[in-house]
């Protein structure tokens, strides 16, 4: 490495770092100023958002990622220390999370929804703090604390402006994810048990050398993991928590959670794909949760296609739409080849971005009709563009062409060619996009056409014009992701490419030479060589 | 001895966790995830093996304990103490704005809920 690459690492590290605790640095200044007034309260949150927004552009056009790079947090060498991997795929969760962040952010404070409760702008830093953190992390325990961190920041935001329905949501969905959470500690001792380490890397590299005895303990603690993470996904039959908690909570937090039931994903993707990788595991642990997230991601589609038929209001439909993407990409990431998994991505970015959008036009919706279920109301004001952007964004979803939906539903079907279950999932995925379309039209021929003309509209409350900017920015986002999709496709097979080669993860995630440690002596010789507890467990 | 002991233990806290946190009304359901914490903690513990007169700091003794899992467990404990917290502010919440300790609310409530049928 030469010094220029080395003082480029150094500044790399310095960002990952202002990732993370930026957020936490704002939530605690919002809370020690909770009695400033709302001004320097949205000042400071908007300036952290954009900050972090800057940053994850930053480190995405400067092309960090496209090798692993490992921050030994205090210098402390891995496995011992904690460390923060920057990789394409946690470039682009940071960077889909800032996007989130400055969309909901900019449609919280134009509604002036922040006010309805006190800590709005705290919780929503400490959300963007959990969100960072389990994104960056390489570590399992760290990622459990940082689920923690995100799911409690969740809770309160969730329950950010009150009200029984939204209480009652909020329990349900507090409950289950603390089930989650022990059941996620339990995985975790487990592996430590059998494994004695807890970094990502190291993990992947015991499992290689683990004897024959030790792969059921493995198994059923990657198992139990695996279910924690479908907890988060929503994946069935663990979704019954997602379409409540979606669709009473407020809609810039519900836009924010678009990325929430990613974080499940992510983890299945770093994790599991990470410890069961061909080239370290042993053969009969490397297909592990695949055929589970295959079968599961198809109930999970189904499921939430049934659901969007019977929802009885928009946002809940909204709510089982974000279902039935999760379904999509888990049969994507269960197929589990380069292609699978660069479709996956692709439709990924287009989910997360248009849900969020949709929540916040559904918002709009409830605010111009009175309400969004479909009973008749008087027409809305601007019904012509609030209707068009109804359209888009149904199309979109539904995945109708020319929009994104399209073509990641194209680019998913086209990557399952030759798999074994290729009849089922096409089957399914192109039937249930019927049943989408028709949906999404009967809700919009209700909620737009059919109009009781006798009465007027006065509940009706004018909308910023920064909540449409909100509004906007995903569909031209998605439309940038389709005249763009040649370089956007090409990015996302290297990254898929680097998702499946976890071997050079491993090799910087370990060597102590890659660290910081590189400018002096190298403290340790390489752990997975020498570890004091691995030996310990064949005596047992 | 001290291994069974420990084991059945463990089985048991968690076993009347699961089942108390599938009751039906709040307060049983946040005894049960407390229950389920304890149980994990005890695990975590274990995970570390089970020696008895053995410091966790290596380098004074022959015999000493892996310090890793009681780290583990102080995180968890932290972590588990601010759940149950706020779990128990939600309950509370919701049996004030409800009106009943039910984990889904009156019937009324969760029709309503769903909006009415459609025209």
């Amino acid at each position: 490495m030469t010094t220029n690459a080395n003082l480029a690492t150094h500044s790399f590290d310095q960002i990952l770092v202002l990732l993370v605790f930026l957020p936490v640095l704002s939530a605690i200044a919002l809370i020690a100023l909770h009695r400033a007034g709302w001004r320097l309260k949205r000042l400071i949150s908007a300036v952290s958002v954009g900050i972090l927004l800057l940053a994850t552009i930053y480190l995405m056009v400067s092309g960090a990622g496209n090798t692993p790079q490992v921050y030994p947090m205090g210098d402390w060498p891995a496995p011992f220390g904690i460390v923060w991997v920057y990789d394409r795929l946690s470039g682009l969760m940071l960077l889909l999370t800032a996007t989130l962040g400055v969309v909901s952010l900019t449609y919280a404070i134009a509604t002036n929804e922040d006010h309805n409760g006190a800590h709005f702008h705290a919780l929503f830093q400490a959300q963007l703090f959990g969100l960072n953190g389990a994104f960056l992390t390489g570590d399992v325990f760290n990622l459990f604390v940082f689920f923690e961190v995100l799911l409690l920041a969740s809770y309160g935001l969730m329950l950010h402006g009150g009200g029984a329905a939204r209480s009652k949501a909020g329990l349900h969905y507090m409950v289950i994810n603390l089930v989650g959470s022990t059941l996620f500690l339990f995985a975790v001792g487990a592996l430590y048990g059998v494994l004695g380490t807890l970094n990502l890397a190291d993990l992947a590299v015991r499992i290689g050398l683990a004897p024959t005895s030790l792969y059921g303990v493995i198994a059923a603690a990657s198992l139990m993991l695996f279910v924690v993470f479908a907890i988060k996904a929503a994946a069935f039959p663990l979704y019954l928590w997602l379409p409540g908690t979606y669709a009473e909570t407020s809609a810039p937090v519900a836009a924010l959670f678009a990325i929430m039931t990613k974080v499940g994903l992510y983890a299945m993707l770093r994790v599991h794909g990470t410890l069961f990788d061909t080239a370290t595991a042993p053969a009969s642990l490397v297909n592990l949760i695949g055929p589970w997230e295959l079968w599961l991601g198809i109930m999970t589609l189904i499921m939430a296609t049934l659901g969007v038929l019977a929802a009885m209001n928009l946002r809940r439909q909204v709510a089982y739409l974000i279902l039935a993407s999760v379904g999509t990409l888990l049969i994507a990431l269960g197929v589990n080849t380069t292609e699978s998994i660069e479709a996956a991505l692709y439709y990924w970015i287009h989910t997360t971005l248009l849900s969020a959008g949709f929540f916040l036009l559904a918002d709009i919706v409830r605010r111009s009709r009175g309400d969004d279920d479909w009973r008749i109301q008087p027409a809305m004001p601007r019904a012509t563009l609030i209707g068009g952007l109804f359209f888009i964004y149904a199309m979109g979803m539904a995945g109708l062409p020319p929009l994104t939906g399209f073509f990641g539903k194209t680019m998913i079907l086209h990557s399952v060619l030759g798999s074994p279950l290729m009849g089922a999932i096409f089957a399914v995925v192109l039937t249930t996009s019927v049943l989408l379309v028709i949906a999404l039209a009967r809700s919009g021929s209700t909620l737009f056409y059919r109009v009781d003309h006798q009465e007027q509209q006065v509940t009706a409350q004018t909308v910023s014009s920064f909540a449409w900017l909100a509004v906007f920015t995903p569909l031209i986002l998605a439309a940038a992701m389709v005249i763009f999709a040649l370089p956007l496709t090409g990015w996302l097979q290297n990254t898929s490419m680097q998702i499946k080669d976890t071997s050079v993860y491993i090799r910087q995630a370990l060597d102590p030479a890659v660290s910081r440690l590189h400018t002096e002596e190298p403290k340790q010789p390489n752990p997975a060589h020498v570890s004091p507890h691995f030996p310990s467990v064949n005596q047992e | 001895m001290m291994s069974i002991l420990f084991a059945s233990l463990i089985g048991f806290l968690t076993a009347a966790g699961v089942f108390l946190s599938l009751r039906a009304q709040t307060f049983p359901v946040v005894l049960g995830l407390t229950l389920l914490s304890y149980a994990v903690n005890l695990f975590l513990f274990g995970m570390g093996r089970l020696k008895t007169d053995a410091a966790a700091v290596l380098g004074k003794s022959a015999s000493y304990t892996d310090p890793l899992p009681q780290a583990l467990v102080l995180t968890a404990i932290v972590i588990a103490f601010a759940m149950t917290a706020f779990v128990i502010v939600l309950a509370l919440k919701t049996r004030a704005e409800l009106g009943n300790d039910h984990v889904d609310g009156e019937d009324d409530a969760s029709s309503n809920e769903q909006g009415g049928p459609s025209a």
